[in-house]
């Protein structure tokens, strides 16, 4: 047992430093210079002299693995370094933008899960009637409704035309709705696809056939249909937290939600390469936790040894 | 039965996305408004005999950029899977076919990239390369190839098995003959199955990056980015907005179906 876990943590914190080392390389060979940025932004007149000077501060002097060593370590301490825009510390940034995103991520799961949990039982009980059909033809739409596009008929629709919301957030729970919805409704579609054809593989095995020739309730079969596809189910969920962040991204910047999504895009536009590095390393540790547990999970829930 | 329906259905959706296709390569005889010429005097015009679409903030004809727009878009997505079928199928094949060391060691790299979330790497990446449209496509591929590679592993590793290809080891042949004559068609079918079913997901992608700033560069047409620009002035003209977004959506959806009734095909 203790043996299992040591082995799944090493995996995950070779997968992290492979994943930093990834991110550190991409920005030491990013076209543009930070320090020539940063000045210029500060309406500096860039010399060689200035520019150098701006360098050796920002440490870009270095030669690459010590600094690669150097920012890694500093990142396990929880320091991301200091933000080329303005001088403040990376870390208490990305922290407070990833509650925001976290309320939004968390929210808009919920939802999906309740909505496409009960979508995804009827569609199943009655397989191939009116609700089915219907349903299998919504979910097939908003899977490939890409979420900006979504955001945007959304907006048009319910607060221009129809007037019912607010155009920008506020981040009350008006302001949230417009942003859950948008991110909810094509994770809905791939979550009932994926629920629908878990069920229906489990609804095709022996035991269900017995039951159902002994008699038994179908809402006793289906708690027991539902009970053994759990452990798929925490590996879907696992899965769609990585498009769940991507989407966070585009939601936010659409709706001004100041989450972490909205950081990493402020930052890319100054090249403050501090906060996009910790966003990719933040983001890439809890896609790998959330996806180690649902992992975990699953194998608890069917404890049959993988083929 | 059910299989000549499924035939049927991938008929018409197939005469469909080729006349989608056709649509947007011969753009400029559908179109006859150049698509980058601004007009002060038409400025968001509403959609009328001149501007089927209407036009944008800059006057631009929105029907003709939705036309160029589509060529960007679905000429990027196409050449992106073909690039990623192309490798990933080659890296998968020859994981399989060899195994050992080199198998090992690709199939770890393959792992890790499964092992980030794509979405969230894609953005850092194209962010970090400074956008343009080169950028959003390697920023895509870096995970795309996986698929294709895992894919055409898992039917290599099979078809080593069978007779034939034994029956041509006896008979001399060199591992890039087998690979090629014998192992290569057999494998094509799922593994280009699985490049219909990627399109409606990159084009999701290339359009998102598009629409985030980070994909094509300004004036190019491009659906992501006419969304985007035409937002903040949605109000005074929703055409702007609408007729790219209804064309995104018509797209993916068509290439989506394509790819899921090809798939049930197969099952059947």
């Amino acid at each position: 047992m203790i043996k299992k876990v040591l082995k799944r943590i090493l995996t995950l914190v070779v997968i992290l430093v492979i994943l930093s080392f990834f991110v550190f390389a991409l920005m030491y060979i990013a076209p543009g210079d930070p320090a020539e940025k940063r000045l210029t932004s500060q309406g500096v007149a860039v010399t060689k002299k200035v520019l150098d000077a701006e360098r050796e501060r920002l440490g870009l002097m270095k030669p690459f693995l010590v600094r690669y060593g150097e920012w890694l370590f500093s990142i396990i301490r929880g320091d991301f370094g200091i933000s080329f825009k303005d001088d403040m510390p990376v870390a208490p940034k990305l922290l407070q933008g990833l509650g925001r995103t976290a309320v939004l991520a968390l929210t808009s799961l919920a939802v999906s899960l309740i909505t496409s949990f009960l979508f995804a039982v009827a569609s199943v009980l009655k397989k191939d009637g009116i609700a089915d059909r219907i349903i299998k033809v919504f979910s097939f739409v908003s899977n490939s409704l890409p979420n900006f596009l979504i955001s945007v008929l959304l907006m048009y629709f319910l607060c221009i035309k129809l007037k019912l919301f607010p155009v920008i957030a506020k981040g009350d729970l008006k302001g949230l709705l417009l942003p859950v919805l948008s991110l909810s409704i094509p994770m809905i579609g791939r979550f009932i696809r994926q629920m629908r054809a878990e069920f229906l593989s489990e609804m095709s095995k022996d035991y269900v056939a017995g039951m159902r020739g002994r008699g038994v309730k179908t809402g006793y079969i289906m708690f027991n249909v539902i009970r053994n596809s759990l452990g798929h189910i925490f590996t879907i969920i696992a899965l769609q937290t990585g498009t769940l962040m991507g989407g966070s991204v585009v939601i936010e910047t659409i709706f001004r939600w100041p989450g972490i999504g909205k950081l990493v895009m402020d930052s890319i536009t100054a090249r403050d390469y501090p906060v996009i590095m910790g966003f990719v390393v933040i983001m890439g540790t809890i896609y790998l936790i959330i996806n180690q547990i649902a992992d975990v999970l699953s194998h608890r829930l069917d404890p049959r040894p993988e083929s | 039965m059910k299989k000549k329906k499924l035939k049927a259905k991938i008929i018409i959706l197939s005469v469909l996305a080729l006349l989608l296709l056709l649509m947007t390569c011969f753009a400029g005889l559908v179109a006859k408004n150049d698509p980058n010429a601004t007009s002060a005097a038409a400025i968001r015009t509403a959609p009328c005999a001149d501007y089927p679409f209407g036009t944008d903030n800059l006057g631009r004809c929105v029907f003709s950029r939705v036309l160029y727009g589509g060529r960007t878009t679905i000429t990027a997505t196409f050449f992106l899977v073909a690039v990623s079928f192309a490798a990933g199928t080659l890296i998968g094949m020859i994981c399989g076919y060899h195994g050992g060391i080199i198998d090992g060691i690709l199939m770890r790299i393959a792992d890790i990239m499964l092992a980030f979330p794509q979405m969230v790497v894609a953005i850092a990446v194209a962010g970090i390369l400074g956008g343009g449209m080169k950028g959003a496509m390697i920023a895509l591929g870096i995970t795309m190839w996986v698929s294709f590679a895992r894919l055409a592993r898992s039917h290599t590793f099979s078809l080593k098995k069978e007779a034939f290809i034994k029956a041509a080891l006896i008979a001399g042949k060199g591992d890039i003959y087998i690979i090629i004559v014998h192992i290569l068609p057999n494998l094509l079918a799922p593994v280009l199955t699985n490049a219909l079913t990627q399109i409606g997901t990159t084009m999701i992608g290339l359009s998102g990056l598009s629409f985030l700033g980070l994909g094509v560069v300004p004036p190019t047409a491009e659906w992501g980015s006419m969304i985007s620009e035409g937002r903040a002035y949605i109000q005074i003209a929703p055409w702007a907005v609408l007729y790219p977004a209804l064309a995104t959506l018509i797209t993916i959806i068509i290439f989506n179906c394509l790819g899921d009734a090809v798939m049930d095909y197969r099952e059947a």
